[in-house]
């Protein structure tokens, strides 16, 4: 196990040096970096002093050796357009964030694996054949034109919930939160259900197909033989059955939310880090858009080192393979 | 002539047992023809600014127009017919979306054929990449390139070809590790035939099956994800209309309850994905030999 997790964090960090490499090369090397990195009002002579300041005289493995050491030390320039430290700026939003993907999870997970287990369990009623015809309608529904429908019927023509922002917060350990308010709840509830349709009817499909594997399995029948009831059945011995790989699937896909949060936050103007990185490509803030990228490579690689390990420990079978990067 | 002609006639009988599968080739035909010929179908030219009336713009679906015809779906602010802008947009997302398609297609295949057949340490390079990009989410990945290297039909075809490839060079090398290993490959290389000629003449045409599951989902998958970057402003320039344009337009109407603007586009790219969706699903039934058994079922 210990040689597995040492491995894995070696792999984790590869790819952390290959992706900020290739985020190097993109927004440093290709075009010209002085466009990129100096407010493009400035004049000759500030471009020539920025050019030697900011060491663009110097070979490509010396930039990149100099762009590692500023990263590694959490400096990624400062933003054009707020004049603070990027990664400041985009640590302030993650918050936002965050608190929406988790929102979106706490949504997909309590009426997905319900819907699921209901569709596995009767998957020839009419109850179940909708359930599953939802959830390939879910699968197909461009999520920012759903967003959309969604503030036209509850904000402008039922007019029962907020279009756009956050709301009222409240600061809990130092983080800007809006779900403990009443009118952060309302906020948040509209972007949160946007923003889980996809994963929801992910849950769906998934638990449906572990319920109906599990039932057709002997410790199933052996149970109903034994003369316990159904329900505890399905409670004790399928839904146990069924939770690893549907935790597994949760946490991956939590990086996904995160990303797609990106078109949910500008749809409803929600205050995030994905906003803030859309407003930074349409100002061309590039020192934002290259902060941004890095912070999300490296949640990206967190999340999948801690979904191996976690699953690892739970499936020891995984270990013998361990590939995937 | 019978052996190339048995196995279309078997899968024609196989796709047609399932009665939504072939309503939803049906819907995708009526799509694909309304696209093509949206210049000779549509009311007006929906980008000809002498066909246009200011005074007919936002008008609700149904209201008469003052150029003659009835707004079945209402106009948009410029006085613009949605029917007419939603054919030309459904041209444009569907255009972009197949050449994406093909061009990845093209080369998710020749790198997978690559891969598999060189082997060894290339082999071990190419997919460790394919594992590090299908890592990242495809809008995260399109959303970078194009925030580098700006806005423009022919970069969004480059974003939509990069987030694509790799699906296929992955499903090509599973299917012809697997091909390389049978006699007739083996039979192939003791007539002594070029490696090239192997891969391309004789893996090849056995691997196409998994392959155009894969590209008929990912064509969907095109679209949808060609219509959200253009709605986010990354996509497709205001000179070429798509359907995520045409809904990021009403976007700005909605507030003030003209629906119309965002909710016809949506609804035809929704017919459209869902359409390619199920068709690719039947597909994927019956070219499956796994599942043999539901063969014509």
């Amino acid at each position: 196990m210990l040689a597995f997790a040492i491995r894995r964090l070696l792999q984790s960090i590869a790819v952390l040096f290959v992706m900020s490499a290739l985020v190097f090369v993109g927004v440093y090397a290709i075009g010209n970096p002085v466009d990129i990195l100096i407010n493009p009002q400035a004049d000759q002579a500030e471009i020539a002093a920025a050019t030697r300041a900011l060491g663009l005289d110097q070979p490509l493995w010396r930039q990149y050796w100099s762009f590692l050491a500023g990263a590694l030390a959490g400096d990624l320039g400062k933003s054009f357009a707020a004049n603070i430290p990027a990664v400041q700026l985009i640590l302030e939003r993650m918050p936002a964030t965050l608190e929406l993907a988790l929102g979106a999870m706490v949504i997909a997970v309590v009426l997905g694996i319900p819907l699921g287990l209901w569709a596995g369990l009767r998957p020839d009623s009419v109850s179940g054949r909708v359930i599953m015809a939802g959830s390939i309608l879910g699968f197909s529904l461009p999520t920012f034109w759903v967003g959309l429908m969604l503030i036209m019927v509850f904000s402008v023509w039922l007019g029962w919930l907020p279009p756009t922002g956050r709301g009222e917060t409240v600061k809990v350990l130092g983080v800007t939160v809006s779900f403990l308010t009443w009118d952060g709840l309302q906020h948040l509830f509209m972007p949160a259900l946007n923003l889980a349709l996809f994963k929801l009817s992910l849950l769906i499909r998934l638990t449906r197909a572990g319920t109906r594997e599990a039932l057709a399995q002997d410790y199933v029948r052996f149970a109903r033989a034994k003369g316990l009831t159904m329900e505890r059945v399905v409670r004790v011995h399928v839904l146990k059955n069924i939770m690893i790989p549907v935790v597994t699937v949760t946490g991956l896909e939590f990086g996904s939310l995160i990303a797609f949060a990106i078109v949910t936050e500008t749809i409803f103007a929600w205050p995030g880090m994905g906003k803030l990185l859309i407003d930074s490509i349409n100002v061309l803030d590039r020192p934002v858009i290259v902060a941004y990228l890095l912070i999300i490579v490296l949640l990206f690689v967190l999340i999948n080192l801690i979904v191996d390990l976690a699953y690892t420990a739970l499936d020891p079978r995984v270990r013998l393979r361990g590939r995937s990067a | 002539m019978q052996l190339v002609h048995a196995p279309l006639r078997e899968f024609t009988a196989g796709f047609v047992r399932d009665r939504i599968a072939v309503v939803a080739l049906a819907a995708l035909f009526v799509i694909l023809s309304a696209a093509v010929f949206a210049p000779f179908v549509s009311p007006q030219d929906p980008y000809d600014l002498a066909q246009l009336d200011i005074l007919d713009s936002k008008l609700a679906p149904g209201a008469k127009a003052g150029v003659g015809f009835t707004f079945w779906l209402g106009s948009d602010d410029q006085g613009r017919d949605m029917v007419s802008a939603i054919l030309y947009g459904l041209r444009i997302s569907l255009g972009v979306g197949a050449l994406a398609t093909a061009i990845a297609l093209a080369l998710g295949m020749a790198i997978g054929l690559i891969s598999a057949y060189a082997g060894g340490w290339l082999d071990s390079l190419i997919m460790r990449l394919v594992d590090l990009q299908l890592s990242f989410p495809s809008i995260l990945i399109a959303l970078v390139l194009l925030a580098v290297v700006g806005q423009g039909v022919d970069k969004i075809v480059i974003a939509l070809i990069t987030v694509q490839w790799a699906y296929y060079a992955r499903t090509v090398r599973g299917a012809a590790l697997v091909e390389r290993r049978k006699e007739y490959v083996d039979a192939a290389r003791v007539m002594a035939f070029s490696s090239g000629r192997i891969v391309f003449r004789h893996i090849l045409p056995n691997v196409l099956p998994p392959l155009i599951v894969v590209a008929t989902v990912q064509v969907a998958h095109a679209i949808a994800l060609e219509a959200t970057l253009s709605f986010l402003g990354l996509g497709m320039p205001i000179t070429s209309p798509s359907l995520g344009l045409l809904i990021s337009n009403g976007f700005a109407h909605l507030l003030s309850g003209r629906y119309w603007i965002s909710f016809f586009p949506g609804i035809a790219l929704l017919a459209t994905i869902v359409a390619i969706n199920l068709v690719g699903d039947r597909l994927r039934d019956v070219l499956n030999p796994r599942l043999g058994s539901h063969y014509g079922t």
